[in-house]
């Protein structure tokens, strides 16, 4: 059996806590294949964005490895960009300087036409140009402010894209927008993209594979829902296909029931749910039945 | 509107300035001689006994006469009033930078390193409150020249806000930032260049500005004990004089002075400010 290009084995991630340790999430194991986009829903406290700093290498899990091309992430690097949900652009840089910023970390023999060049044509990709690049990002709405976090991270052209969140700030209609771009930019590129979401539909839309997380404490990654509906998509048409409701409908289920049922079981005592630590793999788009979950099409958002 | 804000709120200081050195001018005038000189008068040769302080218009008059040659000098007792703010502004620009050039990098390092900073904090707090003056003998008697051990007063009273400024800046700046220049594998010093300071500035110009404005106020008390040059020295010796008039000229003068060292170091302030 071949390696995944990205394996990650029992991550666990507990903190000192004032009555003992308090354990965010365990026996975390998956795997995201080259040029898939992976989307990880739960709800908040359950770890997610503790799991991509882990991804990232800001933070380190306190039991588990993660691989990178067979290679054990340990700290930071150029190989994975990150997007970060406040933006995190570096207020006192215009947008062009925060993604020029990056491309000479990334490449720091390239003479200063070059990085300019190169960020442009990430600026452009992203929807920004004609002067907007010159502004300092307190002179940007979000929407902006967050393309050009979103061209800063595709500028250095990393193996692994994390994003944390990105559109959570941003107003529906912006958001939209951005999703849409997204989805182009990353058909595209055929980008791997690991992605921290609160939006099922917009996880649908963006993401080949969506790991389900139960709540906190003691969180595990439960299921691994396969979404399995034709690229390219788009917003409009993707709601004709006969699967999207049915993986909504299993997203929205587990979310407002199944994450609470199958949450707070500690490993280490033997309950029968936990047997495996690597998530159930899922396709509801092709599942004959589904379950009894149709009258919760109106809940949009976890 | 703020153009007529401004333009009614300058309308208004020259109003109130008018005002009050009109209040001080009359306020000022020897009464006059409504009753006859007595015999004790007339033998004094008529002086008023009271020493006044000296009207606006003299002290205006003063300063037209000084300001018209600034740069003269007629030996040690008697220098233009621009030699006297020279040699201050010299001190303590002096001093100033030296202490700039210690309290920054060292404001890095216990800002950016809890352990040190909680080592150098007790030292911090002990040496912070003292008077720079009281600095003075034990400089005078180590350094052995007063020129340098005034501008060693006033690099040891502009470290302090310098260093806290800077270590505070240093410290608190935002986590998000600091994660970008590691998520991008910047080197340790490229991450301080490019990231904390660029982030701390502002903090650090604020102790900056603090700082000047404390080493000029220093400074004048300074020269008035070592003596020799400078404005802290021009008005002590014009009180010796019992020059009155020379010395309200020169407290202007080192109000301005001051303003403008403060004004320098504000518009300084102003080009590293950023928006969040």
């Amino acid at each position: 059996m071949t390696r995944a290009f990205l394996e990650i084995e029992n991550l666990a991630r507990r903190f000192p806590g004032s009555d003992g340790e308090l354990t965010v999430f365990e026996n975390a194991s998956f795997t995201i294949e080259k040029g898939e986009f992976v989307c990880i829903i739960g709800h908040s406290g359950c770890g997610k964005s503790t799991i991509m700093n882990v991804l990232a290498g800001l933070d380190a899990p306190s039991e588990g490895h993660v691989f990178m091309d067979g290679i054990e992430v340990a700290g930071p690097s150029l190989d994975r960009g990150v997007v970060f949900q406040n933006y995190s652009l570096l207020p006192w840089l215009s947008a062009l300087h925060n993604v020029t910023f990056a491309v000479r970390s990334r490449w720091p023999g390239w003479d200063k036409d070059k990085v300019r060049e190169h960020s442009y044509r990430y600026l452009k990709m992203v929807g920004l140009g004609d002067g907007a690049e010159l502004r300092k990002p307190s002179q940007l709405s979000g929407g902006m402010r967050q393309r050009v976090s979103i061209a800063r991270a595709f500028a250095i052209q990393p193996k692994l894209l994390l994003l944390d969140e990105p559109f959570g700030a941003l107003d529906a209609l912006t958001r939209g927008t951005i999703q849409d771009e997204l989805v182009k930019i990353c058909d595209a590129t055929r980008q791997t993209v690991f992605m921290i979401t609160h939006d099922v539909d917009e996880a649908i839309l963006l993401a080949d594979r969506i790991l389900l997380m139960t709540n906190g404490p003691y969180a595990r990654i439960a299921e691994s829902v396969k979404v399995e509906l034709t690229h390219p998509r788009e917003r409009s048409t993707i709601i004709h296909d006969p699967g999207y409701y049915r993986i909504r409908n299993h997203l929205v289920d587990f979310l407002v029931r199944r994450s609470k049922e199958l949450a707070g079981v500690v490993s280490d005592t033997d309950t029968p749910s936990v047997t495996s630590t690597t998530p159930v793999e899922v396709n509801p788009a092709v599942a004959a039945a589904d379950p009894p979950t149709a009258n919760n099409v109106g809940a949009a958002k976890a | 509107m703020l153009q007529s804000l401004n333009a009614r709120a300058t309308l208004l200081s020259i109003a109130l300035l008018l005002f009050m050195l009109g209040i001080w001018e009359f306020a000022n005038h020897p009464p006059s001689a409504d009753k006859p000189l007595t015999e004790y008068e007339i033998l004094m040769g008529g002086a008023d006994q009271e020493a006044r302080v000296p009207a606006p218009s003299e002290i205006i008059g003063r300063a037209v006469e000084e300001l018209s040659d600034p740069f003269y000098d007629a030996g040690p007792n008697d220098k233009g009033i621009g030699i006297q703010l020279a040699y201050s502004i010299y001190r303590v620009l002096a001093g100033y930078f030296l202490a700039a050039l210690l309290a920054i990098p060292f404001g890095f390092l216990i800002g950016m390193s809890p352990l040190m900073y909680k080592a150098m904090n007790p030292f911090i707090q002990v040496l912070r409150p003292i008077s720079p003056l009281a600095w003075m003998p034990l400089a005078l008697f180590i350094i052995k020249d007063s020129e340098t051990s005034s501008i060693f007063v006033i690099f040891i009273c502009s470290i302090w806000p310098m260093l806290i400024n800077t270590a505070f800046g240093v410290a608190n700046v935002r986590r998000d930032w600091i994660n970008v220049a590691r998520t991008h594998e910047l080197s340790s010093l490229r991450t301080a260049l490019t990231v904390i300071l660029p982030a701390a500035a502002p903090t650090i110009l604020t102790g900056m500005r603090i700082s000047i404005g404390i080493a000029w106020l220093v400074i004048v008390a300074a020269e008035m004990l070592v003596g020799g040059t400078g404005i802290g020295y021009y008005v002590w010796n014009e009180w010796n004089n019992l020059d009155l008039t020379s010395v309200i000229f020169s407290i202007l003068m080192i109000g301005v002075v001051g303003m403008l060292l403060d004004l320098a170091l504000s518009y300084a302030t102003r080009l590293v400010q950023y928006e969040e």
